[in-house]
């Protein structure tokens, strides 16, 4: 009963911290619409709902993760990067570590980084925004399995980076490239999706578990400096699912170029 | 009564399709190559209600609030036909919505003292709080600063990719000459800016404007808002950091 009480406390502060993050900014857009552009707000008794159940909504969310799923991947992240689960009882070996004696530790960061993306209410959103004004031609769950891809590549690319100590800007700079050689060739219509796919991967469900990742590393191999090697993932995590979400255009506009020449070939076999 | 709650079912439903692969992947971890069991499991299952319910009303309520009144107000701005007004909209969205994010101040707080530690700065409480502050003043002058440049391209009908590429050339060149210490706080920080709050209303505001003015392509040239946000604050944090 006690631990109901508490949790209930713990709740509305999580509500109220929430509703101060909101508020200036429903503020600013209300204000602006009613006083400064005169206009009036279109079905007010729904907007009203609808922002009490993405406030409500947003709170038991980040609630339920403080709850479930933060604790649990720390402790899985820091267990996983502990010397002794993957060197066993011997601890690290004094010839220094090898980037191959973290496989699970890369598999992991792309596990949980393809995971959390398909959870991220962020992209969701953006999703559900693309499908529409694409007209279905861009359905909401291919993009997000595009871009949670391009998650776990780069986390794990970036556990890698952690782990081998290679300068973080030459990662960044190759994607980059690639990037640039992509836009040129992907179809015009995906390339301001795939830029804003980048930005919106990062939020509420990614950004915990993956920071613990990369902090657990820097902090269990030897000579990496938590403060300098714990920061950095993130962009990883912002950069791939650009390069995911150009292939996933290029390769749906391949197959649909190589059925139309096989149905003009085809024609009129007698 | 009885669709709405069909509907409600439906997307419950489809929240739990979302968030089956993060159970998978926890699940496979845990059990097989941690081998453990899962401890305070009463604890996870409830958490892990409390997710399922929070997602499905987010949607819900994206639906209903969020994407509305973005492009309402992207309609009346339009109507309106006040192009200053619409810039100073959009500055302080961006400023407005970025200075007070929770992500931010932690990124700010770590930053500052990561270059106390470096000797970057004094190190003392008044000086790492300065240096915090000022970053994120930074990053938020940053978004503001993109919002306004990315609904000018909107107006404009400029290609995306000719910015955003310049931009990331710029960010390769500073790259070069910025003090080692700020670089990964400026990669980061790009990430962080868009919230889950922000992104929906950004997105939905983009879309309105570029669907109605004539000539504009919702999906060229209504997407791009995001890109932006998260560019130019690599930019801007790794001249500060240059300056400082």
């Amino acid at each position: 009963m006690q631990e109901l009480a508490q949790g209930l406390i713990h709740f509305s502060g999580t509500t109220l911290g929430l509703l101060r993050d909101v508020l200036p900014i429903i503020g600013v857009l209300i204000g602006f619409q009613l006083f400064i552009l005169k206009r009036p707000i279109v079905n007010p008794a729904r907007v009203v709902v609808g922002l009490l159940l993405v406030l409500f909504g947003l709170a038991l969310f980040l609630e339920g993760l403080e709850l479930a799923l933060f604790p649990l991947g720390r402790m899985m992240a820091e267990q996983l990067t502990l010397p002794s689960f993957l060197f066993g009882a011997a601890g690290v070996p004094p010839g220094g570590v090898s980037w191959s004696d973290y496989l699970w530790v890369y598999a992991f960061a792309a596990a949980i980084g393809f995971a959390t993306t398909v959870a991220e209410p962020a992209l969701i959103a953006v999703a559900i925004k693309a499908n529409q004004v694409s007209a279905g031609t861009i359905t909401v769950n291919r993009l997000r399995v595009a871009v949670a891809l391009g998650v776990a590549l780069g986390v794990a690319m970036g556990a890698f980076r952690i782990v081998t100590g290679t300068p973080l800007h030459w990662y960044i700079i190759s994607g980059y490239v690639v990037v640039i050689i992509q836009t040129a060739f992907a179809p015009r219509a995906i390339i301001p999706l795939a830029f804003d796919s980048g930005g919106v991967t990062t939020s509420t469900v990614t950004v915990p578990l993956v920071a613990a990742l990369g902090l657990g590393l820097a902090e269990t191999i030897p000579g990496r400096s938590a403060l300098l090697e714990g920061f950095g993932l993130i962009a990883f995590a912002s950069l791939f699912p650009m390069i995911t979400v150009m292939a996933y255009a290029q390769l749906s506009q391949w197959r649909t170029r190589r059925a139309r020449a096989a149905a003009e070939k085809l024609p009129d076999t007698d | 009564m009885k669709s709405i709650l069909l509907q409600f079912l439906r997307s419950l439903r489809q929240s739990a399709r979302d968030l089956l692969p993060i159970v998978l992947v926890i699940a496979f971890f845990q059990l097989l190559v941690l081998q453990q069991g899962v401890p305070q499991f009463g604890q996870i299952l409830a958490g892990g209600l409390m997710v399922l319910m929070g997602l499905t009303l987010f949607v819900q309520g994206l639906q209903l609030a969020l994407f509305p009144l973005g492009e309402e107000l992207a309609y009346s701005f339009v109507r309106r036909g006040n192009i200053w007004l619409l810039l100073i909209f959009a500055f302080a969205l961006g400023f407005g919505t970025t200075a007070a994010e929770p992500a931010l101040i932690a990124i700010a707080a770590e930053a500052s003292r990561i270059a106390a530690a470096a000797d970057m700065i004094e190190n003392t409480e008044l000086a790492m709080d300065r240096y915090a502050l000022g970053l994120r003043l930074v990053v938020a002058l940053a978004v503001g600063f993109a919002l306004l440049l990315g609904v000018i391209r909107i107006l404009k009908g400029w290609p995306v990719q000719y910015l955003i590429i310049g931009g990331y050339l710029g960010v390769v060149v500073m790259t070069a000459f910025a003090p080692k210490e700020i670089i990964g706080i400026a990669y980061d920080s790009g990430g962080v800016t868009t919230s889950t709050v922000t992104v929906p209303l950004v997105a939905a505001l983009g879309i309105g404007l570029a669907s109605s003015i004539r000539g504009r392509d919702p999906l060229i040239d209504g997407f791009g808002l995001i890109a932006f946000a998260s560019l130019t604050p690599m930019i801007f944090v790794m001249a500060y950091g240059m300056l400082i």
